[in-house]
């Protein structure tokens, strides 16, 4: 394989970290914004997602182009494969952490609530899970991706257990319910998203698909 | 890139049930230098099997054994095990061209005789003896049809081959070789001299071939091997390295050799 393929590679790999980093930041800030009622956080947050979905169109266009130029094979094609479908996953991050901040300018805007859920953990757990599915990604490290996948009932379970609380404690109130639980439903649909991109890694680094797959692990 | 040191590990090699051919410990020396060393391998039948790796691996040695051509190699020197069903291909005793006979070859660069279209694909049965005009005219049919040929050259049958482009060249040598009804063929880079278009052609008529031959096939295009075949062999330094299914081997290889020289990273 000719040289500028491996430096059309590496370019690629620059602009994926470039966008994880964006995302991971975006999604930290839509979680400040949310507890500290910062409007002015919350659309910084939204106005970051456009410059993340114009990064998404130019990585997946050049992973596309690579792809028909070189036909690349074994580990580069697992890798190219794997770009595309992470990319198209930090854009879905992307759009909640955008969710997230639009909760957060909502109740910027509108007097003090005494918000009854500890947001904190799970928004803590989903924003390890996706620090660590995105050093599992830098480092080529399949054994970190498997632990994040682990990591995600965990997030699955708190998610539940939120709503079950809203049910029960906030049925006076069903517009404050729904917004709670769409706080939570973000975070929770950002550690599937991670898990995703941990699966992916694992992907790239064995050639395993263990989507579906308990079983075999 | 810098050529990785020589196989450290065991080759990693499928297991074939029920082959054709079975290769066991096959060494091969040309004068002092040792081209093959220690090759183990089964060819599965009605597949199309791929051999690759960088000039000098002993991909073309190694074809050229399973049908005897080596001999006409001075100063070779073969051993190990080479059977195909219960004969022993190596054995002093083997009738070598009726061996070639059942396993047929395709070469790099198409050889047509300086005769008729139609005399180049029945040379095989005329040299067997037959002459029976309508056992040669249906021989000539079915061959050049099995070698998508036909509806190209139907009309001028009695022209000189040697008015055939390079693409219909090479399918007038796989007509050729069909017609004797071999069990197997060989073919040693047999696109390398065809343009993108024939190419392509001869491509399709090689997956069309496996459903009556056993193809097995030496390429240095990867593409090529990755697009066609069944299985793939790679060899390196005269050492089999890796042998799976295609699929496999160009998706996620086994050994990290075969994995740097089909990434080209080396070689």
């Amino acid at each position: 394989m000719a040289k500028h393929f491996f430096t059309e590679i590496d370019q690629i790999k620059k602009e994926i970290l470039a966008l994880s980093a964006l995302v991971e930041e975006n999604v930290q800030l839509a979680i400040k914004a949310l507890h500290e009622r910062n409007d002015k956080l919350a659309k910084e947050v939204i106005k970051q997602d456009d410059i993340i979905d114009q990064k998404e169109v130019e990585i997946e266009e050049e992973c596309l182009k690579v792809m028909a130029l070189h036909q690349p094979v074994a580990v580069d094609l697992r890798f190219l494969v794997s770009v595309l479908k992470i990319n198209n996953d930090l854009e879905r991050v992307g759009d909640l952490a955008v969710n997230i901040a639009n909760k957060a300018s909502y109740f910027s805007r509108h007097p003090e609530i005494t918000i009854p859920i500890d947001f904190g953990e799970i928004a803590n757990k989903t924003k390890l899970m996706l620090k660590l599915s995105l050093d599992a990604f830098v480092n080529l490290d399949a054994e970190l991706a498997r632990q994040v996948c682990v990591m995600d009932e965990e997030v699955d379970r708190m998610k539940r257990e939120a709503k079950s609380y809203i049910r029960k404690n906030i049925n006076n109130d069903f517009d404050l319910g729904d917004r709670l639980y769409s706080v939570c439903r973000n975070l929770e649909r950002i550690s599937d998203m991670a898990t995703n991109i941990a699966e992916d890694v694992v992907y790239m680094v064995e050639g395993r698909i263990i989507r579906h797959r308990a079983q075999d692990d | 890139m810098s050529a990785p040191a020589q196989a450290l590990q065991k080759p990693h090699v499928i297991d074939i049930k029920n082959p054709i051919l079975t290769i066991e410990n096959l060494n091969l020396w040309y004068g002092n230098t040792h081209a093959l060393k220690n090759i183990s391998l089964s060819i599965p039948p009605q597949k199309v099997t791929a051999f690759i790796g960088p000039s000098g691996c002993g991909k073309s040695t190694l074809l050229r054994c399973l049908n005897r051509m080596n001999d006409l190699v001075d100063d070779v020197r073969i051993e190990g095990n080479l059977r195909f069903d219960s004969l022993d291909i190596n054995s002093p005793t083997v009738d070598v061209i009726g061996l070639r006979r059942r396993i047929g070859m395709v070469f790099q660069k198409s050889n047509p005789f300086p005769k008729s279209i139609y005399e180049n694909v029945v040379y095989g049965l005329r040299i067997a003896g037959i002459n029976d005009r309508n056992e040669l005219d249906a021989t000539a049919e079915r061959s050049l049809r099995g070698a998508a040929l036909w509806d190209e050259v139907k009309d001028r049958l009695y022209e000189s081959a040697l008015t055939l482009s390079g693409g219909q060249t090479q399918r007038l040598c796989i007509a050729r070789a069909i017609a004797v009804n071999p069990e197997i063929i060989l073919m040693d880079e047999p696109c390398s001299a065809l343009d993108p278009i024939a190419t392509a052609r001869v491509e399709d008529l090689i997956t069309e071939l496996k459903e009556r031959y056993t193809v097995v096939i030496v390429t240095h295009n990867m593409q090529q091997a990755a697009r066609i075949s069944d299985y793939t062999a790679f060899l390196y330094l005269g050492e089999l390295i890796e042998y799976d299914e295609t699929e496999k081997i160009f998706t996620r290889p086994s050994r990290q050799q075969t994995q740097d020289y089909i990434t080209g990273r080396f070689g």
